[in-house]
């Protein structure tokens, strides 16, 4: 292997070609899904004609992102076992999402989970509150994914950044604007399909080099960089630390209005709760792979070539395909990870484009008066308006370190989505003003102690030291989203929601009035 | 379905609703915690004695390894559980008290 030269950074024509069929192939859904997508129940939720099944695995396309493949597979190829522990705090949030969400949000809501927020509160000011924390998720998320993905195809393809940046937007446009939610749930599927194909023969082909015994491959991973690699190490050290970024994973999962929306796509309770129970086998099945991979690319490839790619060690699962599967598998792994991209990409425009028409529009402007084709009209301007928003974020933040803002994304879900949807489903005393405090002391203090913690203060703004000590703010503007949200209800009693409560209890609990 | 006010303080005040959200939230509550419980238990057995996970097992392989795809597992163990539960248990109080509704 001490041999082993990468062609990564140049074109490789393998990988163009397979990219160009895939996106053929889920262009042509897309047109078969905008002959099925004219009211606003098909754009935005699909007509509720998924199967548990397909949810399920559109889930794990929505999560599964390129940088949960190759940022997972890089650190356990730097790191060992503490890559891990990173994608174990990732899956632990889909167990919550079962139990305390998908069931109760699927009965209340229609298209979005400021739905269930707003159900037996005054509409408009819970309306504007939960889209507040719902874009400012989305744009976070997107930046990330589109810088992202610039940086990505300059590796794998040698195309330069900003043509990425702007086929990504353009193609993912189409899905959305003419194939709603069926073109990307479509999407969403062949891309999972895609990847954990892609990842399940990756590791065949891998430890086929170690007589198809994992235990062998950690053997000599821990010959060659020591018993170290096999426990964990760095990643924990300030216990606070590791609790507040676990309760931004965790909660942050069950938070995310991209993959809240997905619940509505389908019909039932008992299919919502289905596609948890696949989406986590699935998810789960995807990170013991990617740590399988981390460790074959460790001792198959090794830290040097690895870190001389890239220093974050983000292409050593494309590094081992092209060491054990050669140029060809290489172009596989490429053209599904840039698919992926474009999979999630498509995901949060959805949801943010119904954020915009159905939460802000329709619910605020309009006051909940307009009809199907003025709705669905106005959710593509949206869509157009969220593209463009990507593709100029993914411009601008060329270059910059946008780290981050992952973790400020799944922080603000945490603080600001889901103290709200879970106090809404179960508290009866839950107010108006309730809501509207918690979503935005959430939302806030997550931008704010962002800021000020190592994250940025420290590895962007290189000063000494941060004002705030934690990586991740979830602990402190979590707590402080409920606290808030508990105090305010109490001291501004709202007899009509607690009367609401209890008659939404036969449309929570049994489903009778669900849409 | 279209129900008369009456007949949904009926369903709503009966005892059988009332246990039947009673089973749903503390059922769901107590996963939500058994969960919790195992990851920050795993994560703070990191924070508080790595030496305990880097015991070995085998010749290098650390009783680290099956804990960590244990947790993994346990996860999706946890939500078939759920699923089970859900499916038979809940399903069939959720279908007779639709049906009691119905035939009013």
């Amino acid at each position: 292997m001490e041999t082993f030269q990468t062609t990564l950074g140049q074109a490789n024509i393998a990988s163009i070609i397979i990219f160009f069929c895939f996106v053929a192939i889920t262009l042509g859904i897309t047109y078969w899904a905008a002959k099925r997508t004219k009211t606003t129940s098909e754009f935005y939720a699909a007509d509720r004609s998924i199967s548990g099944f397909q949810n399920g695995l559109a889930l794990s396309g929505d999560y599964m992102s390129a940088a949960s493949f190759l940022g997972i597979a890089g650190m356990v190829a730097l790191k060992g076992y503490d890559g891990l522990i990173y994608s174990i705090g990732f899956l632990v949030g889909w167990p919550l999402v079962m139990f305390l969400i998908a069931e109760p949000l699927r009965n209340l809501g229609k298209f979005t989970f400021a739905d269930v927020v707003a159900f037996r509160l005054r509409q408009k000011p819970v309306r504007v509150a939960s889209s507040i924390g719902s874009l400012m998720t989305i744009i976070f998320y997107l930046i990330a994914q589109m810088v992202g993905a610039g940086a990505l195809i300059q590796i794998l393809f040698g195309l330069p950044y900003e043509s990425a940046v702007v086929i990504v937007g353009l193609v993912m446009v189409m899905y959305v604007l003419f194939g709603g939610m069926l073109a990307t749930t479509w999407v969403q599927i062949i891309k999972a399909v895609l990847l954990l194909g892609g990842a399940t023969f990756l590791v065949i082909i891998t430890l086929a080099h170690f007589n198809f015994n994992p235990i062998e491959l950690f053997n000599q991973a821990s010959l060659k960089y020591g018993d170290a690699v096999l426990a964990p190490g760095g990643f924990v050290t300030n216990p606070w630390d590791a609790i507040s970024l676990g309760i931004a994973l965790i909660l942050g999962t069950a938070g995310l209005p991209h993959i809240l929306m997905r619940f509505f796509t389908v019909p039932d309770a008992k299919q919502a709760r289905k596609s948890v129970f696949v989406a986590t086998g699935f998810i789960g099945y995807f990170y013991i792979l990617t740590f399988v991979i981390g460790f074959g690319a460790m001792v198959l490839v090794g830290h040097d070539i690895i870190t001389g790619v890239d220093k974050g060690g983000n292409m050593a699962a494309l590094l081992l395909s092209e060491s054990v599967g050669g140029q060809l598998f290489l172009g596989f792994i490429a053209a599904v990870a840039f698919a992926t991209i474009l999979a999630v990409v498509a995901g949060l425009t959805l949801s943010g484009a119904s954020t915009l028409s159905h939460d802000l529009y329709v619910s605020v402007f309009k006051s909940g008066k307009t009809d199907e084709a003025g709705e669905v009209r106005v959710a593509k301007i949206a869509t157009l308006c969220i593209g463009a928003l990507a593709i100029l974020l993914g411009l601008v933040f060329k270059g910059q370190n946008v780290a981050f803002t992952v973790g400020l994304a799944f922080a603000i879900a945490a603080s600001a989505n889901f103290p709200s949807l879970v106090m809404s489903i179960l508290w009866k005393k839950y107010t108006t003003q309730g809501a509207v405090w918690s979503i935005l002391t959430g939302a806030g203090l997550a931008v704010i102690l962002i800021f000020f913690s190592p994250t940025v203060w420290v590895d962007i703004l290189h000063y000494e030291e941060a004002v705030f000590p934690l990586k991740n703010p979830a602990l402190f503007s979590m707590t402080a989203s409920f606290l808030v949200g508990i105090v305010v209800s109490l001291l501004t009693k709202e007899k009509e929601a607690q009367d609401k409560f209890e008659d939404e209890k036969l449309r929570t609990y049994l489903g009778i009035g669900a849409e | 379905m279209s129900i008369k006010q009456e007949d949904v303080r009926t369903i709503l005040e009966s005892e059988r609703f009332r246990a039947l959200v009673r089973k749903r939230v503390s059922v769901s509550l107590t996963l939500t915690i058994i969960m919790l419980v195992v990851y920050f238990g795993f994560i703070l057995t990191i924070a508080f004695n790595k030496e305990f996970l880097a015991n070995k097992i085998g010749e290098h392989v650390t009783i680290g390894l099956p804990i960590g795809i244990g947790v993994i597992v346990f996860a999706w163990l946890l939500t078939g559980v759920y699923t089970r539960w859900a499916n038979n248990s809940y399903d069939r109080s959720v279908r007779e008290l639709r049906k009691q509704i119905s035939d009013m």
